[in-house]
Formats: C-alpha cells, structure tokens, sequence
C-alpha cells in the first residue's frame, strides 16, 4: 500500500470511527455521568440520520415529503432538534418511572423508529433508503481523498465542540448532581434535587448529541436505509463506552476508535481467514469477538481504558494549590 | 413550626403509623422514642416526603406540605438524615458537602458555559462552608476521600454534614449518635445546642436516653405506631406507659 491509500484508508477509518465517538459521547452523558440506562441509542442516531438526509437531500420521484435541498449544516442543526425533541419526548414520559421503564421503552422505540424508517414509504423509500445525499464541502476539490479529509475535518471539529461543552458542564455543581443522582437518587432528592429535571436534561443532551452523529454519518456515507440502524449498533456503543471508560468523556471518544477499529480489523481477519463456505457466519464471529473483549475488560480493567475522575467538579478539591488553574 | 394530624402510614396490613398528632414547637430540640419498629423513622419519611401518607395532615412553616415530594419540602427548609447512611458512595467526602445547597448558580449547566466566573466563585464559598463543617466534624483529613472509604461512625458524621449544608429551619436527625464515639458525640450535643440557639428546630431520633434526656425537651413517645406520650425528660421517664413499652409489653 502507497502512503496515499493509507491516508486515505486512514481518513475514512477515522471518520467512522469519529461517528461513533460522538455517539459514545452522548451515552457517556446518560450512562457515565447519570446512570440512565438508555437501550435505544441507534434509535436517536437514526432520528437525526433521516432527518438530515430529508433536509438536505433531493426530491425523488417517490417520495410524498422530502427533498428539500437544503444546505447540511440546516440539516445537522435539524437533526440535533428533531433527535432532542424526540428524546424530550421519551424521558418525559418515562424517566418519572421506575428505572427499568426507561430500558424498556427506549428499546422499543428504537425498534419503532427502525419499522417506521421500513414502512412509512412516502418518506423514508422503506427498504429502498435515501440517496444521493450531499456531502459538504466536496465541491472544492476533485479528489475523493481531499474531500475525505475535509470531512474527517468537520467530525473532528464536532467531537472537539461536544467535548469541551460536555466537560464544562459536567466538571461543575450541575456534574455534581448527576452524579448524586447516579450514586443514591432517594438521597439527592432528599437534599432537594429535582431528580426528574436532571435526568431529562442530561437524557435530552445525551441524545441531541447522538441525533447530530447520525446526521453526519448520513451525509459522509451518502445513502441511508433501515438496516444500518440495527440494535446491534446500540451495542457496540455500550462496549465502545465500557471499553473506553465510562464516565471519562475522552475515554468515550478513545473508545470509539479502539473498538471500532477491533470491530473492522476483526471484519478484515475473518473474511481473510474463514473459508469461503463460513463467510456468511462471519457477523456473527464478529459478535462474539467484541462480546470476548466486553469480558475481557470487564473482568480486567473494569473502569475501562481511561477511568472516570474522582472528583467530579472542577472546584472541589481541598488544598487550594493543587487546584488545576483553568 | 411543625404539626401533624391524624397521619398514618400502612405497608400492606401493617400499621406502621397509626394516627399519630403533635407538634413540635419552633425552636425546640424534640426527642422522638420509642422502641424498635415503632414508627419512628416511618414518621420521618412522612415528613420528609420520601412517601405519602396513608391519611393525615402535615403542616409544615405554614405550609400544607402532605403531598409534596422529597425535594419540595427540603426547599422550605426541612432537612432530614437517614438512620442508615446514604453517602454518594462515589463521590468524595467534600463533594458530597458540596452537592447540598440550593440554587447553586452552577446548577444550571448552561451557566457553566456562560457564567465561569460567578460559578466559580460561589463554588469556593461553598467550599469553604463546606470545609468549615468537616472540621468541625473531624472529617477535614478525608475531605478527598471517597465516601465508600468511610467507617460507619464517619457515615452517621457525613450525613450530619450534609444536612448542616442547607441551611434549614428544622433538621430531623435520624439516631445522629448511633455508632459515634462518647467524646465526638458530646461535641455533637453541644453543636446541636449551638445550632439550636441560632434558631433552627430540631427532631431528633435517639435510643441514647442520656442524650435524649439531656438535650430534649420535649420528648415524644411513640411504640406501635402510636404515639403513647409525651412531656418533659421527667415526665417521660416517670410514665408507666413508657417502661412498659420499652420492656415489650404492648400498650392496653
Ligand atoms: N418500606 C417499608 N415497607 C414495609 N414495611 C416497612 C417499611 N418501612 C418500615 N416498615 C415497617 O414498619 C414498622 C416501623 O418501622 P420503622 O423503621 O418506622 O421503626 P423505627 O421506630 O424507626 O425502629 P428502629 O428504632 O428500629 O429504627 C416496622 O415493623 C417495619 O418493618
Ligand atoms: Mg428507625
């Protein structure tokens, strides 16, 4: 391999790779920080996809709604709204509830939002999905790999914007509660914290953060249909979290990319590997695989690769000089 | 200060709380005895709104505040204690502290992206009442300490902490000296006095009859979910009624 398909190969890894690190990093807001145990992420990840992809992309011949055109950063802005209203939605109904209805519930409404994307024909083409989707900035250069790398750029600067305004806030008294919440929520609400209130927002945050993943990964991949929002993609992200470190939003984001690179390196051994007859079991080895390494972390590091901080806001700390400065 | 009427509490059959009435008056230090399963603790999660009443009243500052959640009540400045420690086991000793007061500025994240400043100077002041209690406590050398590292007495000392935090016109403590060295838990007593002076009320919980009848006045007596007496440490102590259920003989 020249350098170049290795850059190139290199961009695209990493863009994917940085799908789902922005998508780990919304969990990591429900999950690691709050203990929302939150078992639709794909679906929110799909919220924001089809709404990008029907912001931005063109009018086709057997759609009823669509095709607007519309430049994609409307399209992402759209998707972080549609995918937080969707959310605000959920959690309102369900967060007041035992804790097992929000599992419940959010797994059945990714399941609806896959069946709705496969039969509400008029505007998702069902099992046909959405093409021709525009990829920004790609009008600047003829070259794939130039327009891969600007991409690479865009996702880049995303993961940068959700991590710092996820670290200011959760380093803070508002950090503090969620992680009451997580720890003992009869108590913080015995101390007067509106439990719900928090939950919403952090589930609300959470999932606005994954809606604006989706829609980046519709527009770099160009077409969307139903089966790339299968549970499993829900999975892969709690393993990508647990592997990186819940509760440490870099080690969300670290996560993303070792396991995503384990999931497709794995993809690339096995069909090299596996003899022509088993390829079609070759998903399901990749299954087993990363439910190995789940284990293997689990049993080993179960904080995961960068654990989360002891101190969760930035000022608690008791000696005043061995405060950080910033 | 605080009154209630009538309240009951059922879990299943069980009369937890059977139609208990009193008052505690603004400024006291109540005692609240009686022996194990009489409905002490139960009274207080009524009062503290953990779970609604079966039937009954709790009025509260003026406030009807029978229905009202957990979080609502501690709003108007009634804090409680757990007999059995609720730490953020996860969280340090000086976080846990931290977490208490209301309306922190830092509270509503988006300050935290706008605000920097003024969040971080509420934050030191905080800190700084916050360290003032774990001294007062003996608990400043595990201010960084993860709260699961705590001994049991050191728990019963943080929840302390944490209810000193709000600020609250009346504190209902839940057994504070259970598991508390004789030395620290004079000191308690005398804080709690100190507190008291200052102008906040207080119900306590306490099978420590020394301290109950040292610092209470007056005493409630409560045993199978009714409440049996009440009066001054003398009174109490004089009643029949009062030995008789603290022997196991069940009230006429
Ligand atoms: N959540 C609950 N569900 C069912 N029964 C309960 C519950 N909480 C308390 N009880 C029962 O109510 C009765 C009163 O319990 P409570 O905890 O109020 O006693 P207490 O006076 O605080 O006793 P102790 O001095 O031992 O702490 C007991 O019989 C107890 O088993
Ligand atoms: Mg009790």
């Amino acid at each position: 391999m020249d350098a170049l398909s290795l850059l190139s190969f290199a961009a695209f890894f990493l863009t994917f790779a940085s799908f789902f690190s922005l998508t780990c990093l919304g969990l990591n807001m429900q999950w690691g920080f709050t203990g929302l145990f939150n078992v639709g992420v794909v679906g929110f990840f799909a919220v924001g996809a089809y709404t990008s992809a029907i912001l931005t992309g063109p009018a086709y011949p057997d759609t009823l709604f669509g095709g607007f055109g519309l430049p994609v950063p409307i399209g992402y802005l759209g998707a972080i709204v549609t995918s937080a209203i969707a959310a605000f939605v959920v959690g309102f109904v369900t967060l007041r509830l035992r804790e097992d209805f929000l599992a419940i519930s959010t797994f059945g409404i990714a399941v609806t939002i896959q069946l709705l994307a496969l039969n509400l024909q008029s505007v998702t083409r069902g099992p046909n999905g959405l093409y021709s989707l525009p990829k920004p900035l790609s009008g600047l250069s003829e070259s794939n790999l130039v327009d891969n790398l600007l991409y690479l750029g865009i996702c880049v600067l995303c993961i940068g914007a959700v991590y710092w305004a996820f670290e200011q806030m959760v380093r803070s008294p508002w950090g503090r509660v969620l992680r009451a919440i997580r720890e003992d929520e009869q108590a913080a609400a015995a101390l007067g914290k509106n439990v719900f209130a928090y939950r919403l927002q952090a589930f609300v945050v959470g999932c606005a953060v994954m809606g604006l993943a989706g829609a980046l990964y519709a527009n770099f991949v160009g077409f969307i249909s139903p089966q790339d929002f299968l549970p499993i993609v829900t999975f892969q992200v709690y393993v990508m979290l647990i592997v990186g470190g819940s509760g440490n939003n870099l080690g969300a984001i670290l996560g993303g990319v070792v396991v995503w690179a384990l999931w497709s390196g794995s993809g690339a051994v096995i069909a090299a590997v596996l003899p022509p007859d088993f390829q079609t079991q070759a998903a399901a080895v990749r299954i087993v695989l990363i439910g190995l390494v789940l284990a293997l972390m689990l049993l080993y590091r179960p904080a995961g690769i960068l654990r989360e901080r002891h101190i969760v806001s930035r000022e608690a700390r008791m000696s005043p000089q061995s405060r950080p400065t910033r | 200060m605080l009154k209630v009427v009538e309240l009951s509490k059922d879990f299943g059959g069980l009369h937890a709380v059977n139609g208990v009435s009193f008052e505690v008056g603004e400024g006291t230090i109540t005692g609240l005895i009686g022996p194990n399963g009489a409905g002490k603790t139960t009274t207080f999660n009524l009062l503290a709104g953990a779970f609604p009443p079966t039937g009954g009243q709790i009025l509260f500052d003026g406030h009807d505040v029978t229905n009202l959640r957990d979080f609502e009540i501690f709003r108007l400045g009634l804090v409680r204690t757990f007999q059995i420690p609720r730490p953020f086991a996860e969280m340090t000793v000086l976080e846990n502290l931290m977490t208490v007061p209301q309306r922190q500025l830092g509270e509503r994240f988006w300050n935290n992206w706008l605000r920097g400043g003024a969040v971080r100077n509420q934050e030191h002041q905080i800190r700084e009442q916050a360290i003032e209690i774990l001294e007062f406590l003996g608990l400043f050398h595990l201010g960084d300490a993860p709260a699961n590292q705590l001994s049991g007495g050191q728990l019963k000392l943080l929840e302390l902490g944490r209810a000193l935090m709000s600020e609250p016109k009346m504190i209902l403590l839940d057994e504070p000296g259970a598991g508390i060295n004789p030395t620290l838990l004079g000191e308690i007593v005398d804080h709690i006095a100190d507190l008291n002076k200052r102008g906040i009320t207080f119900l306590i919980i306490e099978h420590n009859m020394d301290l109950v009848m040292s610092l209470c006045e007056p005493i409630l007596v409560m045993a199978d979910g009714a409440l049996l007496t009440q009066g001054t440490a003398d009174e109490v102590q004089r009643d029949p009624r009062v030995l008789d259920a603290f022997l196991g003989g069940t009230p006429a």
